[in-house]
């Protein structure tokens, strides 16, 4: 036995070891594969064998060939063998090794079920929490290895286990715990709940490495789905605050920058310490990342922040020191952060201009790239000419062509974004363009190209000089056709051929540029652009015949002719069809000419304009979204698949705004056909498919808003055809761009020249005195510098979504399924059936072990640790929470009511009930108040307790963005129920504050006290639910209202077959959106269908009709009435302006069904929109009230008296707030102030007395106009009886 | 989150590699090429950063690297990281194996790469940072060489004598890359 062992280890001994595999591999350096091929046979024979050491060995070689790249996946058994053994060392092999080679892929084809058992069953014993220290190590082997393998199997089945290893004892084993629950969570999202609790616990470990990976996991989760971990934001700003360690500093920093933008107020808290820390630390890796964080901060909430600039200033100094830096690492993180500024802040990045320059210089590439992309968003009208210089400098400088490349391109880019915005002189940017052309061995003649014919077609006011500077560069063309590569320059001469043709009027000498177009050396050229100088070279002729008739010198044409008609064939014989193709026709037509001028006069001045005609027309640019905006034929679902493999996107929908329209980069000449050949390919499906797709030829062919094919072949066709009238979009160019003229052109102008001449308008006008004069001097450049025209508009209009929606898009981007599912509400307390699954032996099926038992008990377990130590973390937090509280309400010298936000949220809940319709996406988010279970709720009063201590220090500024959530409005959608809760709402407050309003009007100091005190009120009822705070039994109230039941719907209409009743409503987050709300009642006795609604649009109020209607389309009513029933159809329209009622004309018209036949019937009927309909009754605090008055914004008054109908002052206010949507401030014995919004964010405040039957109506507001119509809707509503 | 720790030379030969994220190997071999084409060609005195490749990654990843002597150190990291704290960790890294292996040296990584691999396990796991204290790597590292040495025994003492007989002429070589391998030592059999 023992000579046995001896001799197998003997035999090991011999047996090639991982070095040996390492040193023969070296050896046989020219023969690696064979080499490798017969130690992988050796290695195949020592896995068949019983000693486990041998595999072992084998399967460490087996990791190292995997290294240099060959498949071991056959050996997952093996591994599997190996990683089971008892002993560390090979256990350790074996893992490595299935780290390495094992994927979620591998369980499928080598894991089967048995492994998975057999692997899962070692991993339960090794997960097992054991004191032996040689059990850590195995346990921690273990680990790491799943961290790298672990499938949705594996995961379900060692939750548990997991779970218990991070209480383990030993910090070693519990980080590693801690660490791979992320991989659980994304393998088994359903253990994320369950386990939070803990994990959460984790971020208070004693043990630093601990803590450490909690806030790991954490942030990333918290990456992954940033809202559901909002309420872990005071937790993460303890530990901010109290840790040293760097590590978990910076992870902490850099989550709280994914949270901000979720949550401005958490913002606002982190400013202080942030900058506290950018001061302190001396680690440049915490700088930055600090830094980046408060830039996030400060994109998220660009108001607010007293010390706001002071930040900005701050960040941007502690960048440039970083970019000063001689560390090339800081300097590039330090541009990139920069980067960040520069999108919000460009004036402060704009100072710093000398020093990106500078960067310009740097031998690091990377550091070039960052400064480049900074001068982009740099640059104003003002520095456009400067910055361009200084490229171009750097390019006359730069080494190799990459670089130079990437700066010409980016020299365009700049110049051209968002639809040349910069550039003030076109002639100054027409030389550049230009003087790019000079420039060696570029890719990107293209791009210049498409940039002039850009310019010289959208840019009218320039074509003469284009055309002459084009004129210059044909003449030249030897010099630029010397690279006839792909791309290159000589790409230049395919615009300026198509230009000197497309504009020959603006040629001073079209005869010298025909000869330098038939040069011989032009068949050198590529194909594309030899055919677009055939046919210019026809265009310019039919041009020079036409100049020629009006001098009547055809003489010199015939000369003309003759010599087209002999330079022409040499195009005949190239290679490239299309050339021949074209060359064949224009000799022919050459000769047709000729033919006729041979004849007589009046033939000869025919054939000019007949072949003048010919290309006719002016060519105007498409949109480059065009192609979007065109309607989606009837029937058509461009969804559904054509075929069933999925294709690709087609390019032009995502084709950045900024670039040029009529040529891109990569179309050629063939493309045409390409895409033609490529449209072909559906026909041959299914026989359907293939009809409606004819329809939709047929279709397209009858519908002149339909553009074939893509945008820029769009361009290119209607080019030819002339019909542009009815391009969908068209663009106005009309608006000529000044230039200064009288420029003589002489060959090629320079750019320097423009900038000079700038820079010297620019002293001059500088000494003259400011403004006044500028406007005077309308050649002055600087007055076009302010306000110059935007050349067009259409297509710089880009939709941007709304802040969440782009944020989920950006996950998406992320796009991994694996994230969304754990996008999960930890807030919400466990139920009892979200417990992990505890490991039992599936292989017996029957086997009675206690599972029902040993569930529950893990679960108490659980919850029994959780309580425990919530509770005693609770007591120290808790007691160390009120402390903070009770400074902070001593400190306070302005009333708080921090506890504000959540209570009237759950009061107003609790009042509109399903009433709500408003309700952000938040509040759903949130846990609602009424949920009893007190664990979830309390953590969210902490949560919101926390943050909104931050409005507290500064309640002066006006509403954060993030607060609407937490305020829910009372819609004018209300029955008088509702309507009575609100007055009781109202009336409760006004007696609760009643004791305190006389003090608060003569001192601020004193009600800031008061109001302190009843936050104290407020604080100390914690724990009950809050509604019962606020809502006080109507049967104490002072003065039960009665009031007649109040509806705000009025009559729109009616017949003797319909009945139309109607009212509006607004939502304060559309402010330019209102609802209309139609009761339509059939009052015969028959069918009514075909409901058609129309009104006759103003100019400020339109109806929202479906897409692709016209104006003066009817809008179906979706339902039909059956006899005496009513149906509601709402109906939106767009609003621009709300200072003034709307009265609008419109009709309904129908079809009622008898039984005899139907009849059409209609029904005119006059709508009003009233000033109030815009309000909405927003609730508003009285010191938000208070200051709102004395801030002074709040410029027009105006009064309004009145006796109204009711003889009661309540009822009076009850009709205003519900009639006009306003909402009582606070309201003492016969006067009251109120407060409305409108959906435009217009304040409007109202003070209303009563006075022996009399009611006076103070109003304030910025808006004049708005507010008297306000006041005369007031006044209708209180004293008529119509509505 | 770490997406992969690369390791090669100036030719780059791989050192080691290690992918928290799967691809066929195939597509590893080619990402290891891809880097170190970006990264070779870039002088020592520029910055450590490199916006990703095409094969890894995408536009939310970045590779940082450092360069030391004939190895590059690259990490494969998406924007959770913090860039110089990655650095940093590259630095504690090399620092690891300098003391683990006294005076690493490319040949080090060549001959033992698993033990590499064992110090990095202590380093990252599964993609995230595991711990950054050298003091309480170092002391995990040598404690699980205990173990094995433990586990190893009489039975391994053998082994060691033929692997030290094996390696005997290595000393010389070791810290010269230049000097070609004795041809025979590989080959010998007993």
């Amino acid at each position: 036995m023992a000579l046995s062992k001896v001799k197998g280890t003997l035999e090991r001994v011999l047996d090639k070891n991982l070095q040996d595999l390492v040193r023969g591999i070296r050896n046989h350096k020219e023969n690696e594969t064979k080499y490798v091929a017969e130690c992988l046979d050796e290695i195949k024979n020592e896995l068949r064998q019983e000693n486990v050491a041998v595999k072992a060995i084998a399967v460490n070689k087996l990791t190292y060939l995997q290294m240099l790249g060959y498949d071991i996946s056959w050996a997952a058994f093996n591994v599997i063998e190996v990683m089971s053994s008892p002993k560390f060392t090979f256990k350790r092999i074996g893992y490595l090794s299935a780290s390495q080679s094992f994927h979620e892929g591998t369980d499928v084809l080598m894991l089967t079920t048995n492994m998975i058992r057999k692997a899962s069953s070692c991993f339960h014993l090794l997960l097992t929490p054991d004191l032996g220290s040689q059990n850590l190590y195995d346990a921690g082997v273990a680990l790491n290895g799943l961290s790298c393998f672990i499938t949705a199997d594996l995961a379900r089945d060692l939750a548990n286990d997991i779970m218990t290893l991070m209480t383990s004892t030993k910090p070693y084993l519990r980080k590693k715990a801690v660490l791979i629950m992320y991989k659980v969570f994304l393998q088994f999202p359903e253990a994320l709940r369950p386990a939070f609790p803990r994990l959460k616990e984790k971020l208070e470990d004693p043990d630093p490495g601990v803590q450490s990976a909690a806030v790991n996991v954490i942030c990333e989760l918290a990456r992954k789905n940033p809202r559901n971990y909002l309420a872990l934001a005071p937790l993460f700003f303890k530990l901010m605050t109290s840790s040293t360690n760097n590590w978990v500093l910076i992870k902490i920093i850099k989550l709280f920058g994914a949270l901000t933008p979720l949550e401005p107020r958490l913002g606002k808290k982190l400013i202080e310490p942030l900058t506290n820390l950018i001061h302190s630390t001396s680690a440049m890796s915490l700088l930055y990342e600090c830094i980046n964080t408060v830039i996030a901060v400060l994109i998220s909430v660009s108001t607010g922040i007293p010390n706001h600039t002071a930040s900005i200033q701050l960040c941007v100094q502690k960048l440039r020191i970083l970019i000063e830096d001689s560390d090339q690492n800081l300097k590039y993180l330090g541009l990139l952060a920069m980067s960040k500024i520069l999108q919000t802040h460009p004036k402060s990045v704009q100072t710093h201009k000398d020093l990106i320059l500078q960067c310009l210089d740097d031998k690091d590439e990377s550091i070039r790239f960052r400064a480049l992309d900074l001068l982009y968003g740099m640059v104003s009208k003002k520095n456009l000419m400067e910055i361009v210089k200084k490229l171009m400098v750097h390019m006359d400088k730069a080494e190799g062509t990459n670089y130079r490349d990437e700066l010409l391109a980016k020299i365009i880019e700049i110049c051209s974004q968002s639809n040349y915005q910069y550039v003030t002189n076109f002639e100054w940017y027409v030389s550049v363009l230009v003087e790019l052309t000079r420039m060696e061995g570029t890719r990107h003649g293209r791009l210049i190209a498409a940039q002039m014919l850009d310019v010289a077609i959208r840019v009218q006011a320039i074509r003469p000089f284009a055309v002459a500077q084009m004129a210059v560069l044909l003449e030249n063309a030897h010099v630029l056709s010397n690279n006839s590569q792909r791309n290159g320059i000589c790409e230049v001469l395919y615009a300026a051929a198509w230009l000197c043709g497309e504009f020959p009027d603006h040629l001073t000498d079209p005869k010298g540029v025909l000869e330098a177009m038939l040069k011989p050396k032009i068949t050198l050229l590529p194909g594309h652009i030899q055919s677009v100088y055939v046919q210019n070279i026809i265009k310019l002729y039919a041009n020079i015949i036409k100049r020629a008739e009006g001098q009547n010198g055809l003489a010199g044409v015939r000369e003309v002719g003759e010599m087209l008609q002999e330079k022409l064939p040499i195009f005949i014989q190239s290679a490239d069809l299309e050339v021949q193709e074209r060359a064949c026709c224009m000799v022919q037509l050459v000769k047709y000419v000729l033919k006729s001028q041979d004849k007589d006069g009046d033939t000869a001045a025919a054939i000019a304009e007949e072949l003048a005609a010919l290309f006719a027309g002016d060519l105007n640019p498409v949109a480059p979204k065009a192609q979007k905006k065109v309607p989606v034929p009837e029937g058509l679902d461009l969804d559904a698949w054509i075929n069933d493999p999925p294709s690709e996107s087609s390019e032009d929908e995502d084709r950045p705004v900024g670039s040029s329209i009529f040529v891109t980069k990569d179309n050629n000449e063939g493309s045409f056909y390409h895409e033609a050949a490529k449209a072909k390919v559906p026909d041959m499906t299914p026989e359907e498919r293939t009809k409606a797709k004819e329809q939709r030829r047929v279709d397209q062919a009858h519908n002149p808003n339909y553009l074939k094919g893509d945008v820029k072949k769009s361009a290119s066709n209607t080019s030819a055809d002339g019909n542009l009238g009815n391009s969908v979009v068209e663009l106005d160019l009309s608006i000529p761009l000044r230039v200064p003229g009288g420029i003589q052109v002489a060959g090629l102008s320079s750019s320097d020249q423009y900038m000079k001449m700038e820079q010297s308008l620019r002293t001059k006008k500088a000494g003259k005195k400011k403004r006044k004069k500028r406007k005077k001097g309308g050649n002055d450049e600087s007055d076009e510098e302010e306000d110059i025209p935007q050349i067009h508009q259409v297509s710089t209009v880009e939709e941007v979504p709304e802040g969440a929606e782009a944020m989920s898009d950006k996950e998406e981007d992320g796009g991994d399924e694996r994230y969304k599912k754990l996008d999960i509400d930890l807030d919400e307390p466990l139920r009892p059936g979200e417990i992990l699954p505890v490991r039992t032996h599936r292989i017996v099926p029957d086997h009675k072990l206690p599972e029902p038992e040993e569930e529950p008990k893990e679960k108490k377990k659980h919850k029994k640790k959780e309580k425990e130590s919530k509770k005693d973390k609770k007591k120290s937090r808790d007691s160390r929470k009120e402390e903070r509280e009770k400074r902070k309400r001593k400190k306070q010298s302005i009333p708080g009511e921090a506890d504000e936000p959540s209570l009237l949220k759950e009061d107003h809940e609790e009042i509109a009930g399903d009433n709500t319709p408003l309700s952000s996406p938040r509040d759903k988010d949130m846990p609602s108040g009424g949920a009893t279970a007190t664990n979830s709720t309390d953590k969210m009063n902490d949560y919101e307790f926390w943050m909104s201590s931050t409005d507290a220090q500064s309640p002066s500024h006006s509403e954060p963005q993030g607060k609407p959530t937490t305020e829910v409005k009372v819609t004018p959608v209300q029955d008088i129920t509702s309507g009575d809760e609100a007055k009781v709402d109202t009336t409760a407050h006004s007696k609760k504050k009643k004791k305190e309003k006389k003090e608060r009007r003569e001192k601020k100091e004193k009600k800031s006290k008061k109001s302190k005190l009843k936050a104290g009120d407020y604080e100390e009822a914690g724990g009950i639910t809050t509604p019962s705070q606020e809502v006080v039994d109507p049967s104490q109230l002072e003065t039960p209202v009665t009031a007649k039941p109040m509806s705000s719907y009025r009559l729109l209409a009616e017949n003797a077959s319909i009945k139309m009743m109607y009212e509006t409503r607004v939502s304060p987050q559309r402010g330019d959106q209102l609802i209309l709300s139609v009761v339509f009642t059939n009052l015969t006795p028959h069918l009514v269908n075909n409901l058609e609604f129309n009104v006759m649009d103003t100019l400020n109020t339109k109806l929202s009709r479906g897409m692709g209607q016209a104006s003066h389309d009817a809008v179906q009513v979706p339902f039909v009435l059956p006899a005496g029933l009513s149906n509601e159809g709402q109906f939106a329209f767009s609003v621009d302006s709300l200072v003034q009622p709307t009265k609008l004309r419109g009709t309904l018209t129908y079809m009622v069904k008898m039984a005899e036949g139907s009849t059409h019937e209609k029904v005119d009927f006059r709508l009003t929109f009233n000033c109030s309909s815009f309000m909405s009754a927003l609730p508003c605090k009285s010191s938000e009230f208070a200051s709102l008055l004395s801030s002074g914004d709040l410029t027009e008054k105006s009064t309004m008296k009145c006796t109204p109908l009711e003889n009661s002052f309540d009822v009076s206010l009850l009709r205003i707030c519900f009639y006009n949507h306003f909402k009582v401030v606070e309201k003492v014995e016969g006067s009251a102030s109120l407060y409305g919004r409108s959906i435009q964010g217009h304040h409007l405040c109202l003070l209303v007395k009563y006075n022996n039957g009399e009611i006076t109506v103070d109003g304030k507001s910025a808006e004049g106009a708005l507010l008297s119509n306000v006041l005369a809707d007031i006044k209708t509503v209180l004293t008529s009886d119509v509505l | 989150m770490i997406k992969a720790i690369l390791v090669f030379n100036n030719h780059g030969k791989p050192r080691l590699s290690r992918f928290y994220q799967y691809y066929p190997e195939d597509m590893q071999q080619q990402i290891v090429r891809e880097t170190f084409h970006l990264v070779s060609k870039r002088d020592d005195n520029v910055c450590n950063f490199l916006e990703g490749g095409t094969l890894i990654g995408g536009s939310d990843f970045k590779i940082i690297y450092r360069h030391y002597a004939t190895l590059y150190f690259v990490f494969c990291v998406d924007s959770s990281e913090s860039e110089l704290g990655i650095l940093d960790l590259i630095q504690v890294f090399v620092e690891t194996l300098d003391k683990c292996f006294e005076n690493v040296c490319e040949l080090d990584l060549i001959f033992h790469v698993d033990k590499v691999h064992y110090i990095l396990a202590e380093l990252v796991m599964g993609g995230m940072v595991l711990e950054t204290n050298m003091t309480e790597i170092i002391t995990r590292i040598e404690e699980q060489n205990k173990l094995e040495k433990s586990e190893a025994g009489i039975a391994a003492a053998p082994a060691r004598a033929v692997s030290a007989l094996k390696e005997m002429n290595i000393p010389q070589k070791v810290k010269d890359m230049k000097l070609p391998d004795l041809p025979s030592i590989g080959n010998l059999k007993f």
